[in-house]
């Protein structure tokens, strides 16, 4: 059938040198077949009339000259199936969990097409996530992606898995799914996730692919594609809402860097390829609702801040592209407040489109904007109030410091398991924390909605 | 006649082809489906093409094929309200050639070849006419009269005019040497359109936004740039000024921007009026949408596309501005092709013809007497993306040596809640001199005044601002305690602008002034009160200023305004004084 060629001129890292082969196509998948009988995969990055450069996904290791290589004449596919949900397949698609292969209903190239941006629908669907900081300040819609900005040693995997066990759309009962790709990750975090997975149910409705830290590299920049394109078919196929969480996207860009510089490319910034952007575009582009469609893909990545440092190349490519970010704080994490989010670098591009009436409550941006406002000027305050004390502040001042003081404590800090629903938990706890200042401080609310939601008013009118 | 030779090498988006003599920049035709293609060098018996979508699966050997021309668009009626991607193909028929996503090898028209359009000839038979000549006019949208041009390039006598229902590719004019001329013309990108004259911008670009009206104007036919960190509010103040500026006809160029973003513009638009003349605001915009994971080739194109079509508008007498959002990922997109052309690189891995790129790009702008007559011009306004939201880095640095308006948006003022987020003090505008004798006559005498006034009162504050850090505000003399006020009102009363408030979203330039004015009333009258012994406590307390917060809300804004400043000279004079 397909010719095995022994023409290896040269092996350097990750990357294989061949010559003397028929027309090659680029991107096409390689199978490599080693002298002791193991087989590796890989894919052709660079194709001439004389030389073929293929990048191995499985590592180099006892690669020589003697190795075959046979060119599959087709570009890197998963194959897919309604089945794949409630199963653990590796960061290449293989089966880690025992069980039988996929019977494919269809192979679908990873790389996934362009949404045509005419085809796309406009994200509108508020889902709760039951955390007060993300619904009230930071609101997810349904095809967007927000990713979580975190550092080490933060609880962003809780986070994560709080938000993939509470998701809903209110009052609907639509099908759900989750995808979760590991890229890089360790054994003993993926096997925390998978815990959770398993004791929430969760599992069932989810498809798992795994790439763990001492995975090979290369195959960290196929998990994330596999997965966004199960994602994808389910999606589009299967009529289902698919949460898509990849973690961990600095893992992914670490690999990036490292298969950049196998390959001898002009590096960027802090030694990240150029096309980093174009990169990771092709991976959180692939979020979205097709119009027309039943389906969408939702995704919440995690980011760790090398040096919590976010204007980082990585999270800082990330945040152009993505429709906002949730920021974890070392501070507030420090204080014991869980979930530490800090809404002030936090941001939410899509909110505007799924808050209001209709979807949450009427008064949502304006109770939402006043916060923000006096949060941001209370934190400012505190460092104030560390150089002249509290005393040398004026009244209105005093008020807006501990403002900040009773948003951390009420509206941001809530339990590992607190479900909280948009209008009876979050606005309400808003609204009690915004009623400790004079009404004439509330400038961003307009009257109507303070004569109508305002805890003093409402206790009059009822 | 086509030649045919093939391809040798593929890496990427970049394909080196052999056996074809092409031109420099000619488009090519690569591989069995036939991939648009650009030549962007040529070495030996080699040549070097950009590819403009998907390259995996191509081999070597496969054909290529020479199209002898270079990139070009169509330009004619059907123009407007059209949504393009970066090579100008419309992405409605490719949807509905190919569906929801993207497949490459796939041609389309950038104008529709079967739609009917009225054409009424302003010429007669035995007319001279040279290139830029109007030689008919269409009725494009309700508004937009699209005149139908002589090409720059052509001149002669007319032998034959025709007048009625034509498609874009029928001959509607023969010249005496033969020539048949269609509405539609077909000119290269990279080329910049020739005009009679450039002439020196002198009226403003009216955007309904107050702090770029009042205190940052750009000219019609200037540049401006907008840098900022991200989620610093660039792309709504793109919208902003896409969906207000007073122009005719708007380009609005998605290079490399989100998908979602782009399917909001396409949905919003539609169904936005246009506050001079009540039509939707899609009948005089056109959309190029290449957002971030489609081909990086085509990227880079999407400016030239734009800037082209926009050039082609100006050349009937038309005000046209331009939107490039953003123009960083155009700059990143030049690096991520010369990297893989492996040329030397310059500062931070962008090509070292970055700043030819990008001034060629801005140059390209402007006010000028055009061929057909009259005059038109092209407004570039450019978002730049700098990494880490620093302003030292190649393409904000190399952009601001070329705009004369720079917006700088600030991350600090979006985390406030400050919209639109630009700062006050960073920002500046070369044409507010050059403005200044359009702004007495039109909008006020005293409006310049009052203008610098308002600016120096907030670089006051950001002094004053200092020492308050220090010893807090308490410790401030009750005059320079009332200048902080006032630089608050005029930061949050005028400054600040809701984009998603019904009302407050457009503040045409009398409201502009009036809400500056009243401002200014209260500072005349609280400084007058504290001379003569009023509280400074009292001052800050009268009601009417906290209401005057809200007016700018207020559908009917005179009336509102007049109830809350003839209830602040009411406290005022019962506050008394001496």
């Amino acid at each position: 059938m397909t010719k095995e060629y022994k023409t290896i001129t040269e092996v350097s890292g990750p990357l294989i040198f061949l010559e003397k082969t028929e027309p090659v196509g680029f991107g096409e998948l390689v199978q490599i077949n080693l002298p002791d009988g193991t087989t590796k995969r890989g894919q052709v990055l660079d194709t001439s009339a004389e030389t073929v450069v293929v990048q191995v996904f499985e590592g180099t290791g006892g690669l020589n000259d003697e190795s075959g290589v046979v060119f599959t004449g087709e570009t890197i596919k998963l194959s897919v199936a309604k089945d794949m949900l409630g199963r653990i397949l590796s960061g290449s698609g293989e089966p880690l969990d025992g069980g039988p292969r996929i019977v494919p209903d269809d192979r679908i190239d990873v790389n996934g097409a362009s949404m045509n941006p005419y085809s796309r629908m406009p994200p509108k669907d508020f889902i709760q996530t039951g955390i007060s900081t993300i619904d009230g300040t930071n609101t997810l819609v349904r095809g967007q992606k927000l990713p979580i900005f975190s550092g080490s040693g933060l609880p962003h995997n809780e986070i994560a898995l709080q938000i993939a066990r509470q998701a809903k759309v209110l009052g609907s009962d639509e099908q759900f799914a989750v995808v979760f790709a590991a890229m890089g990750i360790t054994n003993e975090e993926a096997q925390y996730f998978m815990e959770d997975f398993e004791k929430t149910g969760a599992l069932e409705r989810a498809v798992v692919f795994l790439n763990l830290a001492d995975d090979p590299a290369v195959e960290r920049l196929i998990t994330p594609r596999m997965a966004l394109t199960a994602a994808e078919y389910l999606a589009y196929e299967h009529d289902m809402h698919v949460l898509v969480i990849l973690t961990d996207i600095t893992n992914y860009c670490e690999a990036l860097r490292q298969m950049g510089a196998a390959r001898e490319e002009v590096p960027g910034r802090r030694g990240y390829p150029g096309y980093m952007y174009t990169d990771l575009a092709s991976l959180y582009e692939r979020a979205g609702v097709i119009k027309g469609k039943k389906g969408s893909v939702t995704q919440f990545s995690i980011l760790t801040m090398p040096g919590d440092d976010i204007t980082h190349p990585i999270p800082d490519l990330s945040g152009y592209i993505t429709e906002g970010q949730i920021v974890v704080s070392r501070e507030l994490h420090r204080k014991g407040i869980y979930p530490p989010i800090n809404v002030l670098p936090s941001l939410s591009r899509l909110m505007n489109s799924g808050i209001g009436e209709g979807q949450t409550r009427e008064d949502h941006k304006a109770v939402s904007d006043q916060m923000y406002a006096l949060y941001a000027e209370g934190r400012d305050m505190r460092g104030l109030v560390a150089i002249v004390g509290k005393d040398a502040l004026s009244e209105r001042d005093q008020k807006v410091l501990e403002f900040a003081d009773l948003f951390e404590d009420r509206f941001v800090r809530q339990g590992r398991d607190e479900d909280r629903h948009i209008i009876d938990d979050t606005m309400r706890i808003a609204w009690e924390i915004l009623a400790e200042l004079p009404q004439a401080q509330l400038v961003r609310v307009d009257n109507k909605f303070i004569d109508k939601y305002h805890p003093a008013h409402k206790i009059k009118s009822e | 006649m086509e030649v045919k030779g093939e391809i040798y090498r593929v890496a990427g988006p970049v394909v080196t082809i052999t056996g074809i003599k092409p031109k420099m920049y000619d488009v090519v035709k690569v591989g069995y489906e036939g991939l648009m293609g650009e030549v962007i060098k040529i070495q030996g018996d080699k040549a070097t093409v950009q590819v403009y979508e998907d390259t995996s699966g191509i081999k070597p050997g496969e054909p290529v094929e020479n199209t002898g021309m270079s990139l070009s668009v169509e330009l004619g009626p059907g123009l407007l309200e059209s949504i393009y991607d970066g090579i100008q193909r419309p992405l409605k028929v490719l949807q509905e050639k190919m569906g929801d996503f993207i497949q490459r090898g796939v041609t389309a028209d950038g104008l529709d070849r079967e739609k009917m359009w009225d054409f009424k000839s302003v010429v007669s038979s035995g007319d001279s006419v040279k290139g830029g000549d109007v030689i008919g006019v269409v009725q494009e949208t309700t508004n937009i009269e699209h005149k139908i041009m002589v090409p720059p390039d052509m001149s002669g006598t007319v032998s034959e005019i025709k007048n009625g229902k034509f498609t874009v590719a029928e001959t509607i004019c023969v010249l005496a040497d033969g020539t048949g001329l269609q509405m539609m013309q077909r000119w290269p990108v990279r080329q910049p359109r020739p005009v009679a004259k450039k002439l020196m911008p002198n009226k403003p670009l009216i955007t309904g936004q107050r702090i770029l009206d009042g205190l940052f104007p750009v000219a019609k036919g200037g540049t401006a740039a907008i840098p900022g960190p991200f989620g610093s509010g660039k792309t709504v103040t793109q919208q902003q000024l896409a969906k207000w500026s007073d122009t005719d006809i708007v380009v609005y160029i998605g290079c490399g921007e989100r998908g979602n973003e782009m399917a909001d513009v396409l949905n919003e638009f539609p169904e936005l009026e246009d506050p001079k003349t009540g039509r939707p605001l899609m009948e005089r915009t056109i959309l190029i949408a290449n957002t971030s994971n489609m081909p990086v080739a085509a990227r880079e194109a999407s400016v030239y596309t734009g800037i082209t079509i926009a050039e082609y508008y100006r050349d009937m007498g038309y005000d046209v501005s331009l939107m490039a959002d953003s123009t960083s990922r155009w700059a990143e997109s030049m690096r991520e092709i010369s990297s893989r052309l492996e040329e030397m690189p310059g500062e931070e891995g962008y090509p070292a013809y970055l700043s030819a790129r990008l001034s060629e790009f801005y140059e390209r702008a402007g006010y000028a007497h055009v061929l057909s007559g009259g005059n038109g011009s092209i407004t570039v306004i450019g978002a730049v993306s700098p990494p880490g939201g620093d302003f030292s880095e190649p393409v904000t640095q190399n952009t601001l040596r070329i705009v004369k308006v720079f917006w700088a948006l600030d991350a600090k003022l979006s985390q406030k809640r400050h919209f639109p987020s630009i700062n006050w003090l960073t920002s500046y505008s070369l044409y507010t001199q050059g403005l200044a004798d359009w702004f007495t006559e039109n909008v006020a005498p005293d409006w310049i005044d009052l203008r610098d006034n308002a600016m120096d009162i907030l670089q006051q504050e950001s002094e004053l601002q200092e020492i308050v850090q220090l010893v807090g505000s308490d410790a401030l003399p009750e005059d320079q305690q009332l200048t902080l006020e006032i630089a608050r009102m005029i930061r949050e009363y005028f400054l600040q602008q809701n984009a998603f408030h019904p009302v407050d979203t457009y503040c045409p330039f009398d409201k502009q002034y009036k809400l500056l004015k009243s401002i200014s009333r209260y500072g005349e009258m609280a400084n007058a009160a504290l001379e003569s012994g009023v509280p400074m406590g009292d001052i800050i307390s009268v009601e009417s200023k906290d209401e005057l917060a809200k007016v700018k809300f207020e559908e009917d804004f005179d009336s509102a305004l007049n109830v809350v400043m003839t209830k602040m000279d009411d406290e005022f004079a019962k506050l008394g004084g001496k």
